[in-house]
């Protein structure tokens, strides 16, 4: 789960981390007022959404008047702003947070991950800050410093200093350093965080290190054990669609294509998303139905695709291991005489049952094409989804239609 | 003596009272795996599917023999049924618990590190289908008669996918020595590369399938393993080719968050070093036909 700067902030000052004198708004009314707060002569209005380069797409603006303020949060309040790691659909702007401007001497990288090579965390520094990490680790790898902490142990002074003096901060800044990554660790530690991301770190001209921006990843599965850390989400800045299915249980990704998916196992799910790729054809979505596909299940999943007005065909890959494919089959008969759908619908079934279940299919009468193998499934669906682009798919009669005659 | 588990390896279910913990112990108890009770704290003494219910792993280990478990424990309580059970004894722990979060995976690791290798516990999972070796023993939620018993070794992340390779390897005829299911969380107990070591040593297995997935470092590092180390040919599937970066995949484990662990990269570094790949997931099973010929 991802949290916004101004809560990141909020939560990493509470481990001594210093940040600028900033406050949350919701309106150019309280963005001025907030301005008013924070007195001084310079202010940065800064949109908040989940996603890093946020400068770069016009989310960040200086401002030397309180007017330039109300405007800037007038421009910002409610746009959508679009960077490389939001997709093109963007994300809203609903809420600004208002920083006292910093003077800016110096600007570095910090951060805290998980690193899946050595199961533990490493911080990772550079001196040249600003620039995000991945784009430093190309063009320059050499500049970066990497140091793993041990879990047992937890990060000793030491290391914090070896990352500071890495950093290239006199002397005197070393003590400051200490503390601020000795808190970033306890965050991490304490909240179940899975990053924590200080980029610029900058010292100012005053010789304070300040965090510019900060960012913060949680850990999921430890949600359950951080309620105070559950209650930071912002659901405006996650697809709905995606929120949706998760509430009931399912696992959705929304892509760009246009023949829908429903498949059990998240690795099954992507390999048949490969083969659809592989087939000519381009999936609309990520849905994993998980083990237990009851009836109610599998009604909710292929009202969850169909949602997704881009869909020009569906395609349901099961492969029955604890479930099996007679109450699969009577599931997805179940669900296609409960939705009205216009799009052609192609399964294949696997594993135990598979004749039963093939059966049902069969004799329901249905419209459903039905695959033997994952090859079979992904080009049945592609030529589908052809059949409906070049105009020739004629949709079954709906019921509606049927009533009204 | 298969990799990890035989025909008489004396297997207990931790959180074995419990729904699903029952209904997978009744699953393989039909299969013929050899399970000799199970642990839920505080039922000890009761019976439970005609098998002995004892209170901790220690018992279960002293007075049953226990040498295999499986844990259905929830995840805010796995972690630490994990760690009892490498330290009670156990040498095969498989975790089929989803959900754990990752710095108690961390803690685990560092647990069972902390043992002398002859003594340690080798931890599969979590997030997994659990390991079978076929007309032997499962230890694990896959449906069994899917697999033909026979000489490839199959190692892979995700439990429907590996299913997918075992069934198209019986089509055509191909067995499957041991399959090994290591989950889809971004810390696992054993990696691609730890369970290749095992199939490498394992007389009755000719040639691996891994079966990879988007995200995290493993299968590269599976692949050197298998060039330094590997006589037996090893074939390889990535997961993932229509991903998109930074959105995770149904699995913790799946999101590609940094350079090289693309399906497309992977596939690249693989071919490098010698591993032959599955160009799409329905040619699982010919591939490894067609290196079985080779032989």
């Amino acid at each position: 789960m991802d949290i916004h700067e101004y809560q990141a902030k909020q939560l990493l000052s509470e481990y001594g981390v210093k940040i600028a004198a900033g406050g949350l708004a919701y309106s150019p009314e309280d963005a001025v007022q907030r301005a008013r707060e924070i007195g001084g002569h310079v202010w940065v209005v800064k949109a908040q959404i989940h996603s890093g380069a946020r400068g770069k797409a016009g989310g960040i603006k200086v401002c030397k008047t309180h007017d330039e303020v109300s405007e800037a949060a007038e421009a910002l309040l409610g746009k959508r702003l679009v960077t490389h790691q939001t997709g093109p659909a963007g994300k809203q702007c609903l809420r600004l947070y208002v920083e006292a401007g910093t003077d800016i001497a110096k600007e570095l990288y910090f951060s805290l991950l998980i690193d899946r090579t050595h199961e533990r965390i490493v911080m990772v520094g550079s001196a040249q800050g600003g620039m995000e990490i991945e784009e430093l680790a190309e063009n320059n790898p050499d500049a970066i410093k990497k140091i793993y902490i041990e879990p047992a142990v937890g990060l000793q002074d030491f290391q914090a200093r070896k990352m500071a003096f890495a950093l290239g901060l006199n002397a005197d800044l070393v003590p400051q350093a200490v503390k601020l990554i000795q808190g970033c660790y306890r965050a991490m530690r304490e909240l179940d965080a899975n990053m924590v991301e200080i980029n610029p770190l900058v010292i100012t001209g005053h010789d304070e290190l300040v965090a510019l921006d900060a960012k913060m990843g949680f850990d999921d599965n430890a949600l359950f054990r951080r309620q105070k850390i559950s209650e930071l989400r912002d659901k405006t800045q996650e697809d709905p669609r995606e929120m949706a299915a998760a509430d009931r249980g399912l696992s959705y990704v929304g892509l760009d294509g246009d023949i829908g998916c429903m498949i059990n196992g998240a690795g099954l799910a992507m390999a048949t998303m490969d083969m659809i790729k592989l087939a000519g054809g381009e999936p609309a979505n990520f849905l994993d139905v998980g083990g237990g596909a009851s009836a109610e299940r599998t009604e909710k999943a292929f009202r969850m695709v169909l949602q997704d007005k881009n869909v020009k065909a569906m395609l349901v890959n099961i492969f029955a291991g604890i479930n099996r494919c007679d109450w699969i089959a009577e599931g997805v008969v179940h669900a296609v005489k409960k939705i009205d759908m216009q799009v052609p619908l192609i399964v294949r079934l696997s594993g135990t049952n598979v004749e039963e279940g093939r059966k049902i299919i069969k004799d329901s009468g249905l419209p459903i094409i039905m695959a033997e193998t994952l090859a079979e499934a992904a080009e049945k669906a592609v030529q589908a989804r052809n059949e409906v682009v070049a105009g020739r798919y004629q949709p079954p009669a709906s019921r509606d239609t049927i009533t009204s005659l | 003596m298969a990799i990890f588990i035989d025909k008489d390896t004396r297997i207990i279910v931790q959180g074995f009272t419990g729904k699903i913990g029952s209904f997978h112990a009744q699953e393989m108890i039909a299969y013929g795996s050899n399970v000799v009770g199970g642990i839920t704290p505080g039922k000890g003494g009761q019976t439970h599917l005609g098998r002995p219910v004892f209170n901790t792993v220690k018992e279960a280990v002293q007075q049953a023999g226990a040498e295999a478990s499986i844990v259905f424990v929830p995840p805010a309580y796995a972690a630490d049924s994990i760690m009892e059970a490498a330290e009670a004894g156990i040498k095969f722990c498989v975790s089929i618990t989803d959900g754990i979060p990752t710095q108690d995976m961390m803690k685990v690791k560092i647990f069972l590190s902390k043992f002398p290798k002859e003594k340690r516990m080798v931890l599969t999972g979590p997030n997994c289908a659990g390991t079978i070796s076929p007309g032997k023993s499962m230890l694990g939620i896959m449906p069994g008669h899917i697999y033909m018993p026979g000489n490839v070794g199959i190692v892979g992340r995700s439990g429907t996918l590996g299913y997918e390779a075992a069934d198209q390897m019986k089509a055509l005829g191909i067995g499957v020595s041991t399959s090994v299911g290591i989950g889809g969380d971004p810390i696992n107990g054993s990696s691609h590369r730890d369970i290749l070591e095992k199939f490498e040593q394992d007389p009755d297995t000719k040639v691996v399938m891994m079966i990879g997935e988007i995200g995290g470092p493993q299968e590269v590092e599976a692949g050197m393993f298998a060039k330094a180390h590997m006589s037996k040919p090893v074939v390889a599937y990535i997961a993932g080719l229509t991903a998109p970066k930074g959105r995770r995949m149904g699995h913790a484990g799946a999101i590609i968050s940094s350079t090289g662990e693309s399906a497309a990269e992977k596939v690249e570094m693989l071919k490098e070093l010698g591993v032959t790949i599955a160009p799409t997931p329905a040619a699982m099973g010919e591939t490894i036909a067609k290196v079985l010929a080779k032989l």
